[in-house]
């Protein structure tokens, strides 16, 4: 399909600015000014709502079909929040009105939005503090680690490195790294825990931290998590806890009482925001009381009259990572979801993403290779090495998936496993989807065997095929000038 | 409410089904850190929250005329911008790693990364980042890598909100970065030219610049890349319509806050942090980027690409350790620049800067008001100079119904009188009539 460029037509106009009331007065002097104008396309409005209406329908969302990407979490995302989100309260609210005199009494709605938050937060987690800032979960991670790094300089500690799995999500060590650390891997144990007796060898006086997602990547309970973290505070060190996987243990258990002090929370995922094609998302950073000192300004206050107010003069702050309170209009979407589920329906979450989780994982685990074989939490991960010896691959499988009218799980990672799929069907998929599911996977385990080549040509129903990577990254075409 | 599909009868039969109940399927969370209850409210029916949020919402006076700016404005969004990114294909997607699946994101981000270039003039651009502050972080981050050097220059024309973000990001690494004091409402070029040498990685700069001031930087590219430094520069969407470019300027690496375009002010975010630079510099480059190739019968696609910089394969060594970015504010951006199109933006920022003109002969009309700085040009923002507390009197016109301005003093020392006003296109002639005899009534 053509790409909105090659739609211009000179001299047609879509959109009209406001009508101007003032005198034109080319102020500013030719030598300032562009040379040319920017070559953004000639159209009207209907053509710009057919082209991009097109290209919505050659994407695939949670509204499409079941969405099983695993360790993404993609639970409907309920349409009231996005009405609420839109509220002219909310939408038209300009962020630097509170940092005016007395403008902090003009925003009380909003500040009341994080102020809730940050105490909603804390109690699911047990944690004793919330900033709202982080605009991503990777962010969250990072900012996390500035703290790690705060308290240690607060301390006089001399901290080098980063203690992180060698199952997590790549985002850990380059946010380790991106703030100053350096990282070392903990293997995995043949159970797809953490490898405790390595842990203890390779915890020293240097070791800042460790950086743990619990249920792992591979959907699996850490066991031994108190001992992790008691080994890891034995050096004054302190526990990052990735929420990328919170879904598992929402409403149920804290990653506070397990012993971590730091975490973020990924909202896009188990708070139901919407994942917007890769963002925008929110990630706030939880922390233990010791901690509190540290988060990020401002800070949301609740002043005795029952006013909410921000706070900026925090001394051993680790100083502003966003221009203001972080993706509000996010934090209010998770806002929305938490006040509707209330705490019974959030117990109800990760017991139906679990259930869901093991329902898929015993149906198929006599299909496909299935590493680790216990009780998984939100997700459970295979791997395709059944399906290797017919010259069968993970991605195959994925590709077989789409003409069937599903998308795929995450295929190769958690890198642990070989040929890792990766499967998290999250509590809003009905029983019916998940069996459809489950036939099709069966279905594509047997045409493995039976028609590999038919697979490998998979998928036939979409707009394109198989893209040839490769050449994208060797003959790099990223903008049409 | 919690938007579960399964009935209690089918959940049963699942559990029956895999042998487990459901304590069964957390035997493995150690009891002692199995909660019982939490104190959270009781779940609210869709009709309660939406009343208890339209509440909440009216507490928040956004009634006041809004002459704030500092980087993020109230510009005009047009409904079709709401329809298309109101589309569930796009908002209910997630990161296109299937790019089967995701032409129409891929399509789109690759429509966007041409957009960015052609704005700014330059050559490559990636998905988008967070927001300008962190965008203009990363682009630091990306000029140190790219020289091998430790030394940044950064005037303090620009956006200080970035500026103290920078400050906070390099806190635990040792980078040696140095701020110069504007000159006159301008960057320091002398303070610059002065401090730049064979450690430094680059300049950083702003236009227009944090008090709204129009600048060339020519200058200082040809200067840095004599010593071997890159030119950064930050700058405002709104403002290419009609400004000189960065790419003109010969910067090396262009980011900045994507807001203006079509985006919600929603108190802070979500935004749009955009980057730009040189093909050369591609590879060293943060964040996600799409390229365009070809599928298994040579019809044209989109996919993710140059995924070696980034954090799922190159962990500790990644460029950046971005993930999700901001893809739904990047297609926004998008779709509102080709509503306006060249045309509507180039009014756009026209009528910006006839606004702002008019409100700077208004205002500077009132007894004992006058312009800050003697730099001559401005964009759609500018300081005036009162006879009394800026602070106090922003706070004043609160009560007359107007956001008037962000007074200076938060982020400049001895600019206490001083204040920040933004024209949009969407203040009238008579809403700048009325602020200036709102001004004049309250000195």
């Amino acid at each position: 399909m053509k790409l909105i460029f090659d739609r211009s037509v000179d001299g047609r106009q879509g959109v009209m600015p406001p009508k101007s009331d003032v005198p034109t007065t080319i102020h500013i002097k030719k030598e300032l000014l562009r040379a040319s104008d920017a070559k953004l396309p000639e159209l009207s409005e209907l053509d710009v709502v057919r082209h991009f209406t097109e290209l919505s329908r050659k994407n695939f969302g949670v509204d499409t079909n079941f969405y099983p990407l695993g360790s993404c979490t993609m639970k409907y995302n309920p349409k009231v929040a996005e009405r609420i989100a839109a509220y002219p309260g909310f939408a038209h609210l300009h962020p630097l009105l509170p940092q005016l005199r007395l403008g902090g009494m003009l925003t009380q709605g909003a500040l009341e939005v994080l102020y809730d938050m940050d105490k909603f937060l804390c109690e699911l987690s047990a944690m004793a503090g919330f900033t709202m800032q982080p605009m991503a979960g990777a962010h969250g991670e990072l900012a996390g680690i500035m703290i790690m790094a705060a308290y240690h300089r607060d301390k006089g500690n001399k901290k080098t490195t980063i203690l992180i799995p060698d199952s997590a999500h790549g985002t850990n060590p380059a946010s380790a790294a991106i703030a100053g650390y350096k990282v070392v891997a903990v293997p995995s144990d043949s159970q797809g825990m953490m490898d405790v007796e390595a842990l203890k060898k390779m915890v020293n006086s240097e070791t800042a931290g460790l950086m743990l997602t619990c249920p792992n990547t591979l959907g699996i309970f850490e066991k031994n998590i108190k001992q992790i973290c008691e080994i890891i505070h034995s050096v004054d060190g302190l526990c990052y806890y990735d929420g990328a996987n919170l879904n598992a243990i929402v409403g149920k258990a804290r990653p506070g009482d397990f012993g971590f002090d730091i975490m973020h929370i990924n909202l896009h995922k188990t708070f139901a925001t919407p994942h917007g094609s890769g963002g925008p998302g929110a990630g706030p950073v939880g922390v233990v009381k010791k901690l509190v000192d540290f988060l990020p300004v401002s800070i949301v206050v609740k002043r005795n009259d029952g006013t909410f107010a921000l706070e900026y003069d925090r001394q051993k702050s680790i100083g502003y990572i966003a221009p203001f309170y972080g993706n509000f209009a996010i934090i209010l979407r998770a806002y929305v979801y938490i006040l509707m589920l209330g705490r019974e329906g959030l117990k109800a979450v990760s017991e139906n993403a679990v259930l869901n989780a093991n329902y898929v994982k015993e149906k198929l685990k006599d299909y496909y290779e299935l590493p680790f074989g216990q009780t998984c939490k939100h997700e459970c991960v295979f791997s395709a090495e059944k399906q290797l010896a017919d010259g069968i691959h993970a991605i195959d499988i994925a590709k077989g998936l789409i003409d069937r009218g599903f998308h795929p799980p995450t295929v190769y990672f958690p890198t642990i496993v070989k040929e890792a799929i990766m499967i998290e069907p999250t509590e809003t998929e009905s029983k019916e989807t998940l069996d459809a599911f489950i036939d099709t996977m069966i279905d594509l385990a047997k045409m493995s065997k039976a028609e590999p080549e038919k697979l490998k040509a998979a998928p036939i129903t979409t707009p394109i095929g198989r893209l040839d990577e490769t050449a994208a990254a060797k003959n790099v075409d990223i903008a049409e000038i | 409410m919690s938007f579960i599909a399964n009935t209690p009868e089918q959940q049963k039969q699942m559990l029956s089904e895999i042998g487990l109940s459901m304590d069964g399927l957390f035997a493995d969370v150690p009891k002692e850190f199995l909660q019982k209850d939490f104190n959270l409210p009781s779940a609210m029916s869709e009709f309660d929250v939406r009343n208890r949020l339209a509440e909440l919402a009216g507490k928040n006076h956004i009634d006041l005329t809004c002459f704030l700016g500092g980087g993020f404005y109230d510009h005009f969004i047009p409904a079709a911008v709401y329809a298309i990114i109101g589309r569930s294909e796009f908002y209910t997607a997630y990161t296109p790693y299937q790019p089967e699946l995701s032409q129409g994101t891929l399509q789109a981000i690759f429509e966007y990364q041409s957009m960015i270039c052609r704005l700014t003039d330059m050559e490559a651009s990636n998905a988008s980042l967070y927001d300008g502050g962190t965008a203009l972080y990363e682009a630091m981050m990306m000029a140190l890598r790219i020289t091998n050097r430790n030394k940044i220059l950064i005037d303090d024309s620009v956006n200080p909100i970035y500026r103290v973000m920078i400050h906070s990001y390099t806190k635990n690494l040792s980078i040696d970065l140095e701020e110069t004091k504007n000159d006159q409402g301008l960057a320091n070029r002398k303070a610059l030219l002065e401090k730049l040498d064979e450690n430094t990685a680059a300049i950083i700069v702003q236009n227009p610049n944090f008090f709204g001031c129009v600048d060339d930087f020519a200058d200082l590219a040809d200067a840095a890349h004599k010593k071997g430094a890159l030119l950064i520069v930050s700058c405002y969407p709104i403002s290419l319509g009609i400004l000189k470019t960065p790419g003109a300027m010969g910067a090396d690496i262009v980011t900045g806050e994507g807001q203006s375009l079509g985006l919600a002010m929603s108190f802070g975010g979500p935004y749009l942090g955009f980057m730009a630079t040189k093909k050369e510099y591609v590879r060293k480059m943060p964040g996600r980027i799409v390229g365009r190739t070809k599928d298994n019968q040579g019809r044209t696609g989109f996919v993710l690409t140059l995924q070696a910089r980034e954090q799922h394969i190159r962990r500790d060594k990644a460029t950046s350790n971005i993930c999700s970015n901001e893809a739904l504010c990047a297609l926004t951006a998008l779709v509102y620049s080709s509503l306006l199109g060249k045309e509507g933006l180039k009014q756009t920022a026209q009528l910006c800067a006839d606004k702002a003109s008019y409100a700077l002969q208004r205002l500077t009309a009132v007894k004992n008001v006058r312009t800050r700085f003697q730099a001559k040009w401005f964009f759609n923002e500018f300081v005036v100079e009162l006879p009394a507390n800026a602070a106090e009197v922003a706070g004043k016109l609160i009560e007359k119904g107007f956001a008037a301005g962000f007074p200076l003093s938060r982020y400049y020392e001895g600019m206490e009188n001083s204040l920040l006003i933004a024209v949009t296109e969407k203040r009238t002639k008579q809403q700048i009539g009325m602020l200036a005899e709102a001004l004049e009534a309250v000195l």
